[in-house]
């Protein structure tokens, strides 16, 4: 009970001070936070021209792949949620950097666990960034409630809050096993570009990945048996009611698959790691 | 002795330095240019997917797939060369004003300006521009190929494109110089590159999607007159792209707008550069 309560203490101390560190820069935060949904306006004004010029003039009753150029629009809004839980921005390079640096070896010498210390400074960043994201979040989704065909019923909302938690474990997970490619290979900032370049395209984040089915050949099917949709599209294909049923369910089983499966490959890569790592640096 | 400093021959030792030193790590040079052009095709892969669903960027707009890809290689074009000669420069200017190293550039018998726009440049870049100059050509030869009124391309057009192509580069690198100059009164510079992104993200696409709303027509207004940066690649794509264009008048009014624009910015980044200058505390020594 008392280590249960000590530690509880630490992890505690470690929220709070990720917390503060936060809020010392809350105006610069917000201001980057709004920022952020400015590219987000010229894919609407794009996405507003390829539905006019389909329908000649008039985007309504237009449809691509079943959305319509609101749903193309919620989906994009949506997207972005499901980055702000997914994205780990600096978790990848940080590990991989105190691999380099040689600063890893406090946690070897540490009664710490280093995987539930990232998870938890993780944690921490990431509420507080809900915390005071969430102005300029409702800010932009209240200007754009049109776009948005009311509140899905209740069950398809815990499905969505399920995969959201899920996609912020498998962001975790996936970033802390690539970073932990470090142990092997000391430079890994074209690996991480990669990796990046690979979200980017491929999580749903620049369209919605139903696009991908009427284009033919093995894209699509290669697409989504990747983990990367689990970041960006699955979500928020179930806010929007485009993965219903079965296929959800069985989404989200296949989601939980990918978090236990990088929580078992990013414990391997520490373990085996630690035994390549040399301790390099002061 | 000869107290002017000569100006081009410092240039191309610039050029010169960073070739040997961008050379002496030459897997580093590779991989950088393998990762930049991978972005590219990714891009373009997209831009494929788009015109799978539609048959041009907007209704009645002339920016068919053929269109779109001559300025989608302007993009190309004018941004690999903004990153090959000023964006890692510019970045290094807003650290040496936060860590107080600007002053050896301000002691050099050289204009300052000069000096910190074009002392590295990036080679690995020529891979995004060569990408650039193949995918225009493969869209003009659709262009001129096709069978329903086909584009006539004349020397005098490819020569007009690269002035306005050079003239877009000068309105981005005036625009780099105030946002980096910016920093001397902010005293911070992580959000430069952010804030470089989400502007020029602006210029992306044809303006024409602009032509929908209020809100559109206002976006319209600022990036074209107050941040001119959505006339950087339209300009010059619509000279090869749409020679005779949809609307011929707002067309060559644009382009001598584009003009002035060009000598505005420059004007106008000068002046805060100079001003930011004076601003210049020195930090840390």
């Amino acid at each position: 009970m008392a280590e249960l309560a000590a530690r509880a203490s630490t992890w505690w101390a470690i929220f709070q001070i990720n917390f503060y560190e936060k809020l010392v820069y809350r105006g610069d935060f917000m201001l980057g936070t709004l920022m952020r949904f400015l590219p987000i306006v010229t894919q609407i004004f794009l996405w507003s021209a390829i539905f006019s010029a389909r329908g000649g003039g008039d985007s309504s009753g237009e449809e691509i792949v079943g959305y319509t150029y609101y749903n193309i629009v919620a989906y994009y809004l949506l997207s972005t949620i499901s980055r702000a839980f997914s994205s780990m921005p600096g978790l990848a390079s940080g590990i991989a950097l105190q691999i380099r640096e040689g600063e890893i070896k406090k946690y070897l010498v540490q009664p710490l666990d280093l995987i539930s210390f990232f998870l938890l400074n993780r944690v921490a960043h990431k509420l507080t960034y809900y915390i005071v994201a969430a102005v300029p979040f409702a800010i932009v989704f209240f200007v754009c409630r049109g776009y948005f065909e009311g509140w899905p019923p209740t069950q398809v909302l815990c499905a969505y809050v399920v995969s959201l938690i899920l996609s912020f474990m498998l962001g975790f997970f996936m970033e802390a096993t690539i970073g932990m490619i470090g142990f092997w290979f000391l430079e890994v900032r074209s690996l991480l570009f990669v990796y990046m370049l690979f979200t980017f395209f491929l999580s749903g984040h620049m369209f919605p990945l139903d696009m991908l089915n009427e284009l033919g050949g093995p894209w699509s099917t290669i697409v989504k048996s990747l983990p990367l949709m689990y970041l960006a599209y699955f979500p928020a294909a179930v806010f929007l009611e485009k993965i219903t049923g079965a296929e959800l369910m069985w989404g989200l089983i296949v989601q939980v698959g990918w978090v236990v499966f990088f929580i078992i490959a990013s414990r391997l890569a520490f373990h085996y790691g630690v035994k390549q790592y040399s301790a390099y640096g002061g | 002795m000869n107290d002017r400093p000569s100006y081009s021959s410092v240039f191309f030792m610039f050029l010169r330095n960073s070739l040997v030193r961008d050379l002496s790590f030459r897997s580093n040079f590779w991989v950088e240019c393998v990762s930049s052009l991978s972005w590219v095709i990714m891009n373009l892969g997209f831009y494929l997917l788009i015109f799978s669903y539609t048959n041009s960027i907007g209704n009645d707009t002339g920016w068919g797939k053929w269109e779109f890809f001559v300025f989608l290689a302007t993009t190309l074009l004018v941004n690999s060369l903004v990153q090959m000669f000023f964006m890692p420069n510019i970045q290094e200017f807003s650290e040496l004003i936060r860590t107080g190293k600007l002053d050896f550039a301000l002691l050099k018998p050289i204009d300052t300006q000069f000096l910190i726009s074009f002392e590295k440049v990036n080679w690995p870049s020529t891979a995004n521009f060569l990408f650039g100059i193949l995918l225009m050509s493969i869209s003009l030869y659709q262009l001129t190929h096709r069978p329903t009124d086909p584009i006539e391309l004349t020397a005098g057009m490819v020569a007009v494109y690269a002035v306005f192509l050079l003239c877009g580069v000068a309105i981005l690198y005036s625009l780099m110089i105030v946002l980096a100059a910016s920093s001397i009164w902010l005293g911070r510079n992580t959000s430069l590159y952010d804030f470089w992104f989400y502007i020029t993200s602006f210029s992306r696409y044809p303006m024409e999607i602009y032509n929908a709303g209020t809100l559109g027509l206002t976006l319209k207004m600022i990036f074209t007159f107050a941040i001119p940066i959505l006339i950087v690649v339209n300009v010059p794509a619509r000279i090869l792209a749409q020679p005779m264009g949809v609307d011929p008048t707002d067309k060559w009014m644009l382009s001598g707008y584009m003009i002035v624009a060009t000598a505005l910015s420059l004007l106008f980044s000068r002046w805060v550069f100079k001003m930011s200058l004076k601003s210049y505390r020195s930090a840390s020594s």
